[in-house]
């Protein structure tokens, strides 16, 4: 029998887990090299075309160390981005160990920190790895000192490699089968595992991946998962290869997948146990912590037809990403949709990608918002992450919203800039740390309505691409918050509306007038846009109405081409919402809280 | 509606003396395939002749028709009598290039049955010709428009281009009165646009030809159709203006209302029982096809009742007879679209038509998206 041994690899973004994988894979002869590609592992579209990982993925290695002990390595490669934390979390609850890679040239940065710190609630084995050494500007001394001073681990254990190159792959190898325990549990016991994941496939049902803690699991088993009390026949049992390849059991310690005909999508929760109907274990395994939305958008279907499918889509999708949350939302303008909570601005933008290419779903997504507290003058307190729900100005007695730590990585020379797009931002009480030399970390507090207002758009561009960020909830803090309308043809769309700062009020309300005016197309009639407080028009833009719209000919064969034109805008117009006479596209929604183009 | 509800025959004459840079009609600026051509187009009518009853018009159109011999366009007219029928009193017209006009061509245009005739004049003004590539001068034009009324024509079309670089209004007001002395039956004043694959459209992409602003597009065509409306035309379609009712292009009608049109020679498109069908746009192509004794036919498309519903629309929004009330579904439009139509000027309503205002015409590209 092959020893086990469950690890992941975790970093900040972009430092070489995926690339690290890759090279694992192809040492241990998983894949044949004629069908290799870079960052095999991310193997979503959305995930390629954007370089970087959004979903933890499990891939099983056997392997053979040199002493020559046979393995099988369930190695999780994590996303790095702050907003798929939750991934994170989730894969080390399968785990006993981690590896830790650092950036040789880029050194510790926010997200190493986190998910150290992510792997140390979980009590799990981290060996310290420093990639890139390939690097002209990598610094392993450098390195070595933060892995001792801000990490406080031994730098002594950390592994040299070059995922580009291939150095240093077996040692990491080696490592794991060394110090990373094997899984303990006992197949004796009745069946207890932890679903992590899980997708919905039309045919099969839905696909549960799962860590089995105690107990074993085969085909012909009835199962049921506790908390719903649902119970299925299992159809098949497997491992992650890259691929599902399935296997006769799954046994305590072992990372794997459930094909069990679970057509129903509400059965399959996330952080769920699953055990034997026949011989149930007394008790769930704790699943995972609740994950806490930051970002609040709605999201309508274009058309009203579409609630039910978008309704279906989305309990569907969450199958596959557990860090979404969503309730039921209606609005005047864009008729019945749902509440959604999101771990950040990246994750929203995802979110919404993936539920247009994988479900087929239109949709319009309103303007993000944080959760504001108020307290009203009858001494009432009202959480509101909704601007529909924003209440009478005259009733508010105190109204706050939330700050957060944020950290910001840059080299020196772009200190300036960065220090005023953060006060710009309504950020106080600066501090500054040099963590290696030409290297700065500015802290700031700041609203968190601002962070999630384009804010990780201008710090990349104002620092070229070299700012890296993270934050930390902080606390609550009194402001004075205003709701800004906006009125399209003199409407109201509620869907435009959002809670802002009243010195950021007027601005907020200019570029949102400008943005719209590019996105929404001119119409036979003359449109005005206006940002509003309360009854006071604080900004406005007009889309002037077309002047000339007609070709000079149109004989015979131009007949053909004139039709398949209107056709198609035909089209494009159906999948705009209309908003009183006003066609308005689903990117205007998103245009309002996007960058001004400067 | 239309009264012309006969069979239209169109044909296309793939030979120009010289390529217009602005010009997206498929011909060649060659004569060598002249007598290939006509013995494929003899073909082509033969292969049509049991297809088409009736027609009653016929448009000689192209390409340069009169670039042609008095004697091969005899040869077409003979051929054409042979296999088709045509109504009395046809309407037979000929595009003609001013240059080409010399009173024996007129006369032998007028013998051989044309009894309408199609001018390119384009412009008076010299610098504008040049501009256009155009090969002959304003001059030649008015001596090509006496000799036409010399021959006896009594219903003669002038084609004027407009919106050029550099135009003045004024200039261009010049030139509809020039044209005005002729008193001509029919007036096509087309705006200068710019075709894929021609000249002007990569001179334009290189910024060696700025197109006319939006605003002034829009006085352009505002003031073209008052002033010749103020001189007794009528504005009957986007760019088409009759001295009377009874030339209206009858041919160009057909296009507009679905009525059958069958067209001959390269590119030439073809409409019949809701079925839209084109020639290969190639000289070689479509004679070698009929050599073989196949149709030149390129590609055809079935319409839908929905796409000839849009179509009727479309069309229907760019003259001045607009398209039956019955072709839209009033009811399920959203919000009350007509009326709004109706208040901003776009368009009136004419006994059971919707039907497009002047300021309507202006956007009749953008009307048709506005009903479902
Ligand atoms: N020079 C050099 N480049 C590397 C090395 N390892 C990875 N890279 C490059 O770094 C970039 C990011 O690599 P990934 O493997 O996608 O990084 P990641 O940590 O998986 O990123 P996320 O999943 O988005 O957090 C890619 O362009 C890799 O080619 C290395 O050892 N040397
Ligand atoms: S405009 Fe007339 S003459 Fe000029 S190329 Fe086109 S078809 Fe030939
Ligand atoms: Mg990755």
């Amino acid at each position: 029998m092959p020893q086990i041994r469950n690890f992941s690899i975790i970093a900040h973004i972009d430092h070489g887990k995926s690339t690290l994988a890759d090279r694992m894979i192809q040492l241990t002869g998983l894949v044949e090299s004629r069908n290799f590609r870079d960052q095999i592992l991310d193997n979503m579209d959305i995930e390629r075309e954007r370089g970087i990982t959004i979903k933890s993925q499990a891939v099983n290695l056997p392997y053979v160390n040199s002493k020559g002990e046979e393995f099988e390595l369930n190695l999780i490669d994590t996303p790095g981005h702050v907003d798929f934390s939750y991934e994170v979390s989730r894969a080390l609850a399968s785990c006993e160990g981690v590896l830790l890679l650092i950036d040789a040239s880029q050194g510790v940065e926010a997200q190493t920190v986190a998910n150290l710190f992510a792997a140390m609630e979980h009590d799990l084995t981290i060996i310290p790895v420093i990639n890139k050494i390939d690097l002209p500007s990598a610094d392993i001394d450098q390195v070595r000192e933060q892995i001792e001073v801000d990490l406080a681990l031994d730098s002594d254990m950390a592994i040299l490699c070059s995922a580009k190159e291939g150095t240093g792959i077996e040692e990491v190898l080696e490592a794991i089968t060394a110090y990373i325990p094997p899984p303990e549990g006992n197949v004796d016991q009745p069946l207890s595992a932890l679903i992590f994941d899980a997708h919905y496939d039309p045919f099969r049902g839905t696909i549960v991946s799962l860590r089995v803690f105690a107990g074993r699991v085969r085909p012909g088993d009835t199962i049921r998962l506790m908390s719903t009390g649902a119970t299925h026949k299992v159809e098949e049992t497997g491992i992650f290869r890259l691929g599902r390849e399935p296997r006769d059991a799954l046994s305590a310690g072992e990372v794997g997948y459930i094909i069990a005909g679970i057509k129903t999508v509400s059965d399959t929760k996330i952080g769920d146990t699953i055990t034997q109907d026949a011989d149930p274990s007394p008790s769930p395994l704790p699943g995972f912590r609740e994950v806490k939305p930051v970002v609040f958008s709605s999201v309508y279907p274009v058309t009203s037809e579409d609630y039910q499918g978008l309704t279906e889509a989305l309990e569907k999708y969450k199958l596959n990403d557990a860090a979404l949350v969503f309730q039921k939302d209606s609005s005047a303008a864009l008729g019945l949709g749902f509440r959604c909570g999101f771990l950040g601005l990246l994750h929203l933008e995802i979110v919404q990608e993936r539920l247009e290419r994988e479900f087929g779903q239109s949709l319009i997504m309103t303007v993000p918002t944080v959760e504001y507290h108020f307290t009203l003058t009858n001494g009432e307190t009202l959480s509101v992450d909704n601007p529909l729900y924003y209440p009478d100005p005259a009733t508010i007695e105190k109204a706050m919203e939330p700050f957060i730590k944020t950290s910001i990585f840059i080299p020196e020379r772009y200190v300036g800039v960065v220090m005023d797009l953060c006060l710009e931002r309504r950020g106080v009480n600066s501090r500054f740390s040099y963590p290696t030399p030409g290297r700065i970390e500015i802290q700031f507090d700041m609203p968190l309505a601002e962070v999630i207002y384009d804010f990780y758009d201008r710090l990349k561009t104002v620092t070229q691409g070299y700012g890296s960020f993270d934050y930390d909830l902080l606390d609550y803090r009194k402001n004075d918050l205003v709701k800004l309308d906006i009125l399209v043809n003199g409407e109201r769309v509620d869907a435009l509306s959002q809670i802002v700062h009243r010195d950021r009020a007027r601005s907020r309300a200019l570029n949102a007038c400008e943005r719209l005016k590019e996105e929404i197309p001119r119409h036979l009639f003359k449109i005005p846009i206006q940002g509003a407080i309360g009854g006071t028009i604080v900004a406005r833009s007009t889309i002037s109405p077309f002047r000339k719209d007609v070709t000079a000919k149109c004989y015979g064969g131009d007949i053909t081409r004139k039709r398949k034109l209107l056709e198609k805008q035909k089209k494009g117009k159906k999948r705009m919402k209309m908003i009183g006479s006003v066609a308005i596209p689903q990117s205007a929604f998103v245009a309002v809280f996007k960058a001004d183009n400067k | 509606m239309n009264p012309y509800q006969k069979n239209g025959l169109y044909i296309h004459v793939p030979f120009c003396r010289t390529k217009c840079p602005y010009c997206g009609f498929y011909s060649i600026a060659s004569t060598s395939l002249i007598s290939r051509w006509l013995e494929a187009l003899k073909k082509e009518v033969v292969y049509y002749k049991d297809r088409f009853e009736y027609f009653d018009s016929l448009y000689l159109g192209g390409g340069t028709p009169t670039l042609l011999s008095t004697r091969d366009l005899e040869k077409i007219m003979q051929h054409l009598f042979a296999h088709f029928d045509f109504v009395p009193n046809t309407e037979f017209t000929i595009e003609a290039n001013p240059g080409d006009l010399t009173s024996d061509k007129a006369d032998g245009l007028k013998a051989m049955g044309f009894n309408r005739v199609n001018l390119g004049v384009q412009s008076f003004n010299p610098q504008e010709l040049l501009f256009l590539g155009r090969s002959h001068t304003g001059e030649e034009a008015e001596s090509a428009l006496k000799t036409l009324r010399a021959s006896g024509f009594e219903n003669v079309g002038i084609d004027l281009i407009y919106g050029l670089d550099g135009q003045s209004l004024k200039g261009w007001i010049n030139t509809l009165n020039r044209t005005l002395t002729f008193q001509p039956e029919h007036i096509s004043c087309y705006q200068l646009t710019f075709e894929k694959q021609t000249p002007f459209w990569n001179m334009r992409k290189k910024g060696m030809i700025t197109p006319i602003g939006e605003k002034e597009e829009r006085s352009f065509f505002l003031t073209t159709s008052r002033f010749l409306e103020e001189k007794g035309y009528i504005h009957y379609e986007i760019s088409n203006f009759a001295r009377e009712k009874i030339y209206y292009s009858h041919h160009n009608y057909k296009y507009w209302y679905h009525v059958p049109y069958l067209g001959l020679g390269p590119s030439a498109h073809s409409f019949q029982n809701k079925t839209r069908w084109w020639n290969f746009r190639s000289i070689r192509r479509y004679c070698e096809a009929l050599e073989e004794h196949k149709a030149p036919v390129e590609g055809h498309e079935d319409l839908t009742n929905n796409q000839m519903r849009l179509e009727s629309i479309a069309l229907g929004l760019r003259t001045r007879d607009g398209f039956a009330i019955k072709e839209t579904d009033l009811e399920s439009q959203s919000g009350d679209i007509l009326s709004r139509l109706q208040i901003s000027g776009f368009l009136t309503i004419k006994k059971d038509r919707i039907v497009p205002t002047r300021k309507g015409f202006l956007v009749a590209d953008h009307l048709p998206l506005c009903f479902q």
